[in-house]
């Protein structure tokens, strides 16, 4: 059977390569036979996301962009695992061969002549992507087992599988990359070690004094820095790496090491064909090489004297390379792009554009620094335009200055609303506002039009679904925001999907983004925030998370609207499943009395409760209690809510410590009652159950405890926290070792609190200790690093202050008819119908 | 049951707290009225159709109740669960003069 279709044979099938052909098969579906020669045996991924495939909060599989499936659907034919060594321009064919077992994909061999097992695709068309490989500088023993680079799925596995086994890690290279593998290290317990050349971190990008600063804020996560140091020699002993030496004779020991020290764009295949290349291959305005037919973009490209390292050019490359080989629009041009760069390093907040440093006499310079919280802010001003800008520690309106710079805007003349908004609070630039062909998703180079056609042509009613249809939000997520303003300027609304980031489901806003809105609007009720920003729509299922969200905000102006409590909340007591309530005092420390036992005891009799149960933590729950009878068996109890019902602390267990137990190191009970005279009812985004061990035999239980506190000899205590022993089973992580009870109630107090502002609605702090990492929390809370410590005190100390116990309700009910059942409606009142 | 074209007087609306709900026994049946904070009253039956829930006790809200015990919602209007082919009975009700009044 003849073929009549043309044949386009792409070489590289990473970003670029699956990015051009999807912007072909949009234009043209069908029109040609497409096959593709991938060195790496997998579909594309998304390889920004490797970052956080090695710092462990993604699973690889999630970020896969164009799976097998797809290129079976649309008929690609791809050689995965298969590297092109030629493109013989004289009979027209590409040839490939495997990429042999243990061989990196990106290796360099120019050597390349293989006996057999040749691949050819004859061609029409070749467009070459074969990005770059990792540059290794000039040092000796590189290549030994445990030396590594950072560029594929697979050497994330590698490094990932090797750092097991591993105390110590070495980071040779102090850029964007280096820093972003350092931190993902850190994920793996070894102590890492980034040794840069330069004089400081991210030279490329940061000033002096940004550059310091980022050093202080990485140091404080607990990375070891060493600039102005040139690794010469990396040992081995025995088969393993056993330290660095460096070009000034000192020395570091290390179990692994990874190189991450810039890029080097691929250009065998091109070399070999003799089309030309100078450092990258060499393409025109069209996206053309020497060879008419042969097209190349990506990082392996040179476009007017230009390397790009970043996903952000490829986008235009795309399109532009689509309409010309498409003859779409053959006249297209890609003129060269400008360049934003944002470190995705957990717990660092960066975003750098344009020039680090003032060019001419006449540029602008605003500057805002803050350097107690590691707030660094620089903005360079040229003819009223960004020229450059640095954001560090914080990037509050970072997408919108990306957004003014790539657009080339016009800024306001109030240069500070550039950092904090203006005094109104308005928005700088309306997103609906922008240009069609402005770009919103930089990760994934989505621009406004097509998120406006998926919204409005393909139904696309939430930031996933869109997401799902355009790739937009999909890469660093810092666009969502925007996404979601324009669902809104597009449909009025934005629809809830549970699969979102918002803290509430029925607010659109990120927990910093929803609390930084509160506090400025002074949101201080349920019913505000909804009027305010879900435009008086009440979401049932937001109501209770933004309750105890606003309680945390505002501690003593919160005005509680008792609507949004969910039922526990209303009546301070657990609901059952036939619709009574469990009622449980406080028992501090797990220690009563005989006299409160006996009052137990009569109000379990006078209610006739169902069951009385020892609970497991330390206390007494009566079980089957009437809704009616809760005012008036707390009154009979003569004790305080314990609490058992609500997202807040709930009870902090002890064992027998020095008091009778012949290991005792430490007094836990009276620690035990401390804590939970002290923090009792704290509400917070889940609850918190806590224990004091007397020694480290542990009795109860304290190391899987949310916060647990046990003592050790010489009359110090260990705190430790995100510990779990439900459902998921976790040893909590060590915070810190302090001297005295009145230190662990401090650094227990600091941690309830930055749980209670930081964590997601419904996120245990075992979940939350992982996801901000434990050296982060040790910097944060222990050597405070962002200098909020101060602030985390007084406002733990205000939620303390503002604790009431709920069950004086009984004697005051917080509004009529709080405790009452079922209303009995006699047959007397049906009396008017005939009236 | 509720007799044909009868009306049923509850009492005064204020006996439910704003944004809330409450339960009534008419005729040996349990129906939960709610009072939505822009005014309006509801009145479905009390009975969570999936295992029993009070719902009188849930958190209301965009014209639905969320059932306290297992979460699945129900709509005023409609009476619709949630899940699929969960449906609650919904009463015609009204306020005259700051008292409810359920018809059926
Ligand atoms: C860990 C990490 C994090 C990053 N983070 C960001 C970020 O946050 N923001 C950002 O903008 N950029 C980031 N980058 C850079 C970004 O990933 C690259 O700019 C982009 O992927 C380049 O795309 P490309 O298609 O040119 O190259 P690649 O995606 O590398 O694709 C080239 C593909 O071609 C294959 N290949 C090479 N030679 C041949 C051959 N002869 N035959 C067949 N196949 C071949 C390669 O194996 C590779 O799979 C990051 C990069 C890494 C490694
Ligand atoms: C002399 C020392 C000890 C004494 C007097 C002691 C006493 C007790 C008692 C009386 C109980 C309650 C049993 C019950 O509820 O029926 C108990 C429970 C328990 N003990 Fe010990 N014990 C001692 C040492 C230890 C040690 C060394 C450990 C751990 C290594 C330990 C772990 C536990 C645990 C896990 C429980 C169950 C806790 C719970 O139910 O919540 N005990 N102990
Ligand atoms: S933890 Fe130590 S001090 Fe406390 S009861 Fe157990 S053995 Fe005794
Ligand atoms: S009983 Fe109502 S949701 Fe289960």
């Amino acid at each position: 059977m003849k073929n009549f279709k043309q044949k386009l044979v792409v070489i590289g099938n990473g970003t670029a390569g699956a990015r051009v052909v999807e912007e072909i098969l949009k234009r043209v579906p069908g029109r040609f036979d497409i096959s593709m020669f991938g060195a790496e045996p997998y579909g594309n991924y998304n390889r920004i996301l490797l970052s956080n495939v090695l710092n462990q909060t993604q699973e690889p599989q999630e970020i896969f962009l164009n799976p097998l499936s797809w290129y079976k659907e649309n008929s690609i034919h791809l050689h995965a695992g298969i590297k092109a060594f030629k493109i013989d321009r004289e009979r027209r064919v590409v040839l490939g061969v495997n990429v042999p077992q243990g061989q990196l994909p990106y290796a360099h061999n120019d050597d390349i002549l293989p006996k057999s097992d040749i691949v050819e695709e004859s061609y029409d068309h070749v467009i070459i992507a074969t990005g770059s490989r990792p540059f290794v500088p000039p040092m000796e023993g590189f290549g030994a087992p445990g030396t590594f680079l950072f560029r594929t799925i697979d050497d994330c596995s590698a490094i990932a599988q090797y750092a097991r086994d591993c105390r110590k890690a070495a980071v040779i290279g102090g850029g964007l990359l280096g820093l972003e593998a350092a931190r993902g290290l850190l994920t793996h317990n070894v102590e890492v070690t980034v040794i840069e050349a330069a004089a400081q971190l991210m030279a490329a990008q940061l000033d002096q004094e940004s550059g310091q600063l980022l050093r202080r804020t990485m140091e404080s996560m607990g990375l070891r820095v060493l600039t102005g140091t040139k690794t010469a020699k990396i040992h081995s002993r025995d088969g393993q790496i056993s330290s660095l030496s460096f070009a000034d004779g000192t020395t570091l020991e290390t179990d692994m090491v990874i190189v991450s020290a810039g890029i080097r764009p691929i250009t065998e295949v091109a070399q070999n064909s003799r089309i030309a290349v100078n450092k990258g291959i060499v393409c025109d305005d069209q996206m053309r090489t020497s060879d008419a037919d042969i097209f190349v973009l990506g990082e392996c490209a040179e476009h007017r004297g230009k390397l790009y390292g970043l996903v952000d050019p490829i986008w235009e490359q795309a399109r532009v390379l689509a309409d010309v080989i498409t003859e779409k629009n053959p006249q297209a041009t890609y003129t060269g792009s400008k360049t934003g760069t944002k470190l995705k390093v957990m717990g660092v907040e960066l975003l750098s554009l344009g020039e680090k440093e003032q060019g001419q006499p006449s540029d602008e310079v605003v500057t805002y620094r803050e350097p107690n919280r590691a707030i660094y802010k620089k903005l360079i001003i040229r003819d009223d335009r960004i020229y450059g800008a640095i954001l560090l520690g914080d990037t509050q309106g970072g997408d919108l200055l990306m957004q003014m710079f790539l657009n080339e805007e016009r800024l306001p003349s109030k240069r500070s609303e550039l950092f904090f908004g203006s005094v109104k609070n308005a928005i700088l630039i309306n997103v609906a506002d922008l240009p069609d062909n402005a770009q919103i998703c930089n990760c994934n180079g989505v621009c406004k039009k097509e998120i406006t056609d998926a919204i409005l042509d393909a139904n696309c009613k939430t930031v996933a679904a869109v997401g799902k249809k355009t790739k937009a939000g999909k890469g660093c997520g810092s666009c969502r925001g925007l996404i979601a303003q324009l669902i809104e300027s597009c449909l009025g609304e934005v629809t809830y999907d549970p699969s979102e980031h918002f803290y509430v489901p029925g607010i659109p806003l990120e927990k910093s983004q929803l609390v930084a809105e509160v506090k400025s609007r002074g949101l201080k009720s349920v019913s505000a925030v909804f009027q305010e920003l879900a435009g008086g729509k009440e979401d049932p299922d937001s109501k209770v998370g933004l309750a105890s969200l606003l309680k945390t905000i505002w501690p003593k102006e919160y005005v509680d609207e008792r609507d949004a409590r969910f039922i526990n909340d209303r009546v301070h007591a657990n609901i059952q499943k036939d619709g009574t309530f469990s009622v449980v005092p406080r028992i501090y420390g797990g220690v009563t009395s005989p006299e409160e036992l006996m009052r137990i005891a009569q109000a379990a009799m006078k209610y006739k409760v169902k069951m009385v149960k020892i609970t497991g933590g330390q206390r007494i729950d009566l079980l089957g209690v009437r809704k009616e009878d809760l005012p008036s068996i707390w009154k009979d109890l003569g004790m305080p809510s314990g609490h058992a019902y609500t997202k807040a602390f709930r009870t902090c267990k002890s064992c027998v410590g020095t008091d009778f137990c012949r290991y005792g190191v430490g007094d836990s009970i009276a620690l035990a009652q401390k804590i939970e005279r002290r923090f009792q009812g704290i509400e917070s985004p889940h609850k918190m159950k806590l224990a004091t061990a007397g020694c480290p035999r542990n009795c109860s239980e304290a190391y899987v405890k949310d916060i647990g506190a046990v003592a050790i000899e010489g009359g110090q205590w260990e705190i430790y926290v995100g510990g779990a022993a439900g459902s998921s089973v976790r040893k909590g992580d060590l915070l810190c070792t302090v001297n005295s009870h009145d230190d662990v109630l401090k650094y227990i107090g600091r941690f309830i609190q930055y749980y209670r502002e930081h964590a997601k609605y419904l996120e245990r702090t075992y979940g939350f200790a992982e996801r901000i990492g434990i050296e982060i929390l040790k910097g944060i809370l222990v050597q405070d690093s962002l200098g909020i410590c101060a602030q985390l005190d007084e406002r733990i100390a205000e939620a303390v202050e503002a604790y009431r116990d709920p069950w004086q309700e009984a004697e005051f009910p917080a509004y009529p008819h709080q405790f009452e059942g079922p209303r009995l409606i006699e047959v007397l009142h049906e009396a008017e119908n005939n009236g | 049951m509720i007799g044909q074209n009868s009306k049923v007087l509850l009492g005064p609306v204020d006996q439910i707290p704003v944004g809330q709900g409450r339960c009534f026994v008419v005729h040996g049946r349990e129906i939960a009225v709610f009072r939505s904070r822009s005014g309006t009253i509801f009145a479905v039956e009390n009975h969570c159709p999936h295992r029993g829930g009070p719902l009188s006790e849930g958190v209301i809200g965009d014209g639905k109740v969320v059932c306290p015990l297992h979460g699945h919602k129900f709509d005023f209007q409609t009476g619709q669960g949630s899940e699929a082919g969960e449906c609650v009975a919904v009463f015609k009700i009204r306020q005259e003069q700051g008292q409810i009044i359920l018809e059926k």
